[in-house]
């Protein structure tokens, strides 16, 4: 075979193993959306959904914790990543974004050992919903601060220039300039964090614990979709494990609802 | 576009103000009761039955909510030794050095389990006999294969495969664990003289592969051939799992069940128990004195401060409450245990618990018991 | 010069005081951890990350070692990287390189999806599913052909290192893919176009000048996909097969194992406060921890030294 030949044979050949990459990493997606699909469907009904008998508790319990984590993450998240972009060409900040990065890589199960120790059994004395929040918080941080920081970079240095040019403040500009300029990508980024920790599961074990009932304070235990999802599977009749492929079914419903809407709605802002 | 991002999110927050407040409207107790919480954790071996029995008093006492997470015997214990819960749950006694930093804690025995040695071998779906000694042999990975000559020898009447034996175990620390450990280590010196074996709610296990939970033990037998593990009876039989009859001290091959079980416990507790605020380290129910005893059967515990002033955030009600709900479930409760494949509590266990219930206080006083 | 009360040097001190959030929380947790194994370290100072034992029953003569995990936690890695990366590679170049325009959107977008699934969820899949696959698929295939080999050796069952490493692979997949992509986009467009000008083909544009351009990137990606497949713990614990003991050291692909991530979670919450158990779990927790320093710090060190120096002139 001529040398032209044998190139344009790895050519070709090269490109059927990059598509054969690609169906090899679309086939697990679709094997587990078809699993949960199948082994959870039969449970939902409104009864299920909503009720205590079935994961009403887990869902608030869930949709809770997204609640707090964002309500605590977010902001410190977004002010650490608007440090790093606009006040960030320094040695300080530097050493800052390496541990920013550290924290994004954390194992979950360690932040869940340290907030159990701090807070659960240091700070409050019990497993407690805020517990649980603030290890998730702690997760969120670190992503949060990463997208925000890009986002804020993409925005062009003369819209700053141009705001200060005519006398507003730099912490205005800020505020009222380049946040709004890089709201997508914040917004994006954020509610992307929010849904990859909604399905945290490590974290929450010890410190939420679990329940079987609605919210009962915020330093009481509380139920969530991962543990219900993580318990049920170790329970020995067909039916409670159903209930766990039920629960599973509604947590990825969540959490990719959550992402595919995010991605639409970004997608359409960049072709306009 | 700009409308859609404010209306995902304003979604996003009316469905988790709306679901709060739903929690809250269907927890309101009816108007003048007050409501009270009891949270307990520990051993998931009871879980089954503790939930029914939960769901159960809460047609009894409705104003009253009690919780229990499953999350294994050593967290039980390092909740009550923390006072992060009111009550603990465990399938092993405290240990003395446990018994140090909880002290004061009383032993409720609350129901009764048998722990099984299910299997998985095509063909053979009853009639396995095993005796401790080759049950320890193969755990720890002296007999490999399912026709060596010691088992053969004790099932004449069965044609065993040549096979390598699949072992199971549990991966997760476990009371499960603990109690067939103790087995073992009774019925062989081998394994218990071994170090990193002997009886734990963790061990070194020489083979096997190691499945999460009772229901992961079941999952592993049930998914590969040629295995054989350990399970509660409660399991096994809600999974119609193979189970072997194992040798008991009279001599019999023994089938694990509620009646086997019950004669096991009553065989021991008539040699005597402790009472509840006393060391129960030394106490199990393995290898019990009966003809159609089970061998491997143990109690599982309530664990409670004696002085209930202990745990920070305790209230006369909740102490009521708790010690009421205690009671409840030593007598009342056990009427739900043989459906779901627990033995009820003898007679005799049932009037240690009603003196160790009893001596609960709170602010130096008894607590009324219903 | 002092420091006016002006709303500029208020935000930016705000700003800069929250940006130390991670850092702080690194630091409680650092203490946290090492005040927690303290006990563990005086009982057995270094021997503790060479010990291979876990024996936690008899109360004052506790042994525990954390090699077998510690190996376990780098095997299972390895094997992710080893078939993780190369696909995401295979994904970004098709991504960038190969696909047509219509379909280039629809397929990163699956691509990412695969990022969205909870680990509890991906751990339950392969439990049931994936676990047969690769024992049906591969393990068994191969344990009767090459079993004779010491990594290939014992009775497959499916839970074991192997799975484990696999489980990891496609969960690695999406954030190695979509960092590499943007690597690959990044390339200049003038360098393919040199390349095609002296009749390079496609693959060879790629593989020669794409790829070593891209280098330093592309290693950033591979130790993103490390940092993850380090600290996965859910969906490690439910298909390596669990492992304890001088038994779990990773001897062959096939037998079950263990990861420290994966240890910490199975026994943390039943380990008796009174013996030395728990400290030993949260020994095991900064074992992991220090690990994941020193990857980063090793990751760090070759992306500043080495890479940017084989670059040359291109940088």
């Amino acid at each position: 075979m001529d040398n032209y030949a044998y190139r344009k044979f790895k050519n070709r050949l090269f490109f059927i193993l990059s598509l054969a990459c690609v169906i090899i990493a679309i086939i697990p997606l679709l094997s587990i959306l078809f699993e949960v699909i199948i082994r959870g469907a039969s449970q939902i009904n409104l009864q299920f959904l909503v009720s205590v008998n079935g994961i009403g508790p887990a869902i608030q319990g869930t949709l809770i914790l997204i609640g707090l984590t964002s309500l605590i993450g977010i902001p410190l998240g977004i002010m650490s990543g608007i440090y790093l972009s606009e006040y960030g060409n320094n040695r300080y900040a530097s050493w800052m974004r390496t541990f920013n990065d550290l924290l994004t890589e954390f194992p979950s199960i360690v932040v869940g050992i340290t907030v159990s120790v701090v807070v659960v059994v240091g700070l409050i004395g019990s497993f407690s919903a805020i517990a649980g929040a603030i290890a998730l918080s702690i997760m969120l941080i670190p992503i949060v601060a990463r997208t925000t920081e890009e986002s804020l970079k993409l925005v062009p240095n003369s819209v700053r220039e141009a705001s200060m040019a005519l006398g507003v403040y730099r912490w205005k500009t800020i505020l009222r300039v380049v946040l709004p300029a890089g709201k997508s990508g914040l917004i994006t980024g954020a509610l992307l964090a929010v849904a990859r920790i909604a399905g945290e599961t490590a974290p929450l074990i010890m410190t939420v614990l679990g329940s079987r009932y609605f919210f009962q304070g915020l330093f009481e235990p509380m139920a969530s979709l991962p543990i219900t999802i993580w318990r049920s599977a170790l329970q020995p009749s067909a039916a409670v494990q159903a209930q766990g492929w039920g629960a599973a079914l509604v947590l990825i419903l969540i959490v990719l609802s959550l992402n595919i809407g995010v991605r639409l709605v970004s997608r359409g802002r960049m072709r306009k | 576009m700009e409308n859609t991002y404010k209306i995902v999110i304003a979604i996003v927050l009316i469905a988790i103000i709306v679901g709060g407040v739903a929690g809250y409207i269907l927890l309101s107790p009816p108007a003048g009761t007050e409501q009270v919480s009891l949270s307990g954790s520990g051993a998931t071996f009871p879980v089954p039955l503790l939930d029914k029995m939960i769901t159960e008093y809460s047609t009894v006492k409705s104003n009253v909510l009690v919780s229990y997470e499953g999350i294994g015997s050593g967290g039980g214990i390092s909740a009550l030794q923390a006072k992060t819960v009111d009550f603990a749950g465990s399938d092993a006694p405290l240990k003395e050095a446990e018994r140090e930093i909880a002290p004061n804690a009383l032993h409720i025995p609350k129901t009764i389990g048998a722990v099984t040695v299910a299997y998985n071998i095509p063909n053979i779906a009853t009639g396995l006999h095993l005796t401790g000694q080759i049950i320890a042999d193969i755990f720890q990975g002296k007999i490999t294969n399912w026709n060596d000559a010691a088992i053969q020898d004790i099932n004449q009447d069965i044609m065993l495969p040549d096979h390598e034996i699949v072992v199971a175990h549990r991966s997760d620390g476990s009371g499960t664990t603990f109690i067939f450990t103790g087995y073992l280590s009774k019925v062989s010196s081998d394994w218990a003289n071994t170090a990193g074996l002997g009886q734990g709610k963790t061990v070194e296990w020489p083979v096997g592969l190691g499945g999460n939970g009772n229901s992961g033990v079941a999952g592993i037998i049930q998914g590969t051939e040629y295995s054989i593990g350990y399970v509660e009876l409660a399991y096994a039989l809600e999974n119609d799992m193979s189970v072997a009859a194992i040798k008991n001290p009279a001599g019999n091959y023994v089938l694990p069940s509620l009646e086997t079980t019950t004669e096991a416990v009553a065989g021991k507790a008539s040699q005597g128990l402790p009472a509840g605020d006393a060391s129960w380290s030394t106490v199990d129910v393995l290898n019990a004195p009966g003809e159609q005893a089970y061998p491997i059967v143990s109690f599982t515990y309530l664990l409670v401060y004696k002085e209930l002033n202990v745990i920070p955030g305790m209230t006369q009600a909740k102490a009521t409450a708790l010690v009421q709900f205690l009671w409840w479930v030593v007598h009342d409760g056990q009427q739900l245990s043989p459906a779901l494949e627990y033995a009820p509590l003898p007679d005799n266990v049932v009037q240690i618990n009603e003196a160790s219930i009893q001596s609960i206080t709170f602010d130096g006083q008894q607590l009324p018991t219903s | 010069m002092r420091w006016k009360l002006t709303g500029d040097n208020v935000f930016k001190t705000l700003a800069t005081i929250l940006a130390a959030s991670a850092a702080f929380i690194l630091l409680v947790t650092a203490i946290t951890l090492f005040n927690g194994s303290l006990p563990v370290f005086q009982r057995f100072g270094f021997g503790f990350f060479t010990g291979t034992q876990w024996q936690g029953n008899v109360i004052g003569s506790e042994v525990f070692g954390v090699l077998p995990y510690l190996l376990g936690t780098l095997i299972t890695s390895g094997i992710a990287l080893l078939i993780g990366v190369p696909i995401s590679l295979g994904i970004a170049i098709f991504l960038v390189e190969m696909a047509p325009k219509t379909l280039r959107v629809p397929i990163s977008f699956l691509v990412e999806l695969l990022a969205a699934v909870p680990s509890v969820i991906y751990g339950l899949w392969g439990l049931f599913v994936l676990r047969f696959w690769v024992l049906d698929l591969i393990e068994k295939p191969v344990s009767a052909y090459l079993g004779w080999i010491p990594i290939f050796s014992g009775t497959p069952f499916g839970l074991d290192v192997f799975t484990a490493g696999i489980i990891l692979a496609i969960m690695i997949i999406p954030t190695v893919s979509s960092v590499t992509r943007e690597v690959i986009q990044a390339v200049p467009n003038s360098i393919r176009e040199g390349a095609y000008s002296i009749g390079a083909t496609k693959w060879e544009v790629i593989r020669h000048w794409v790829l070593s351009y891209g280098r330093s990137g592309i290693f950033g990606a591979v130790i993103l996909g490390l940092g993850r497949a380090v600290g996965e713990t859910m969906a490690v614990t439910m298909v390596i097969g669990n492992a304890i003991g001088p038994n779990a050291v990773p001897t062959s692909l096939f037998k079950p194992g263990q990861t420290m991530a994966s240890l910490i979670a199975n026994g943390y919450l039943e380990a008796s406060p009174a013996s030395l158990e728990l400290p030993a779990f949260i020994a095991v927790g900064f074992t992991l921890l220090l690990l994941g320093l020193l990857i980063n710090v090793v990751a760090h060190i070759m992306v500043t030294r080495v890479l940017k120096i084989k670059g040359g002139a291109v940088e």
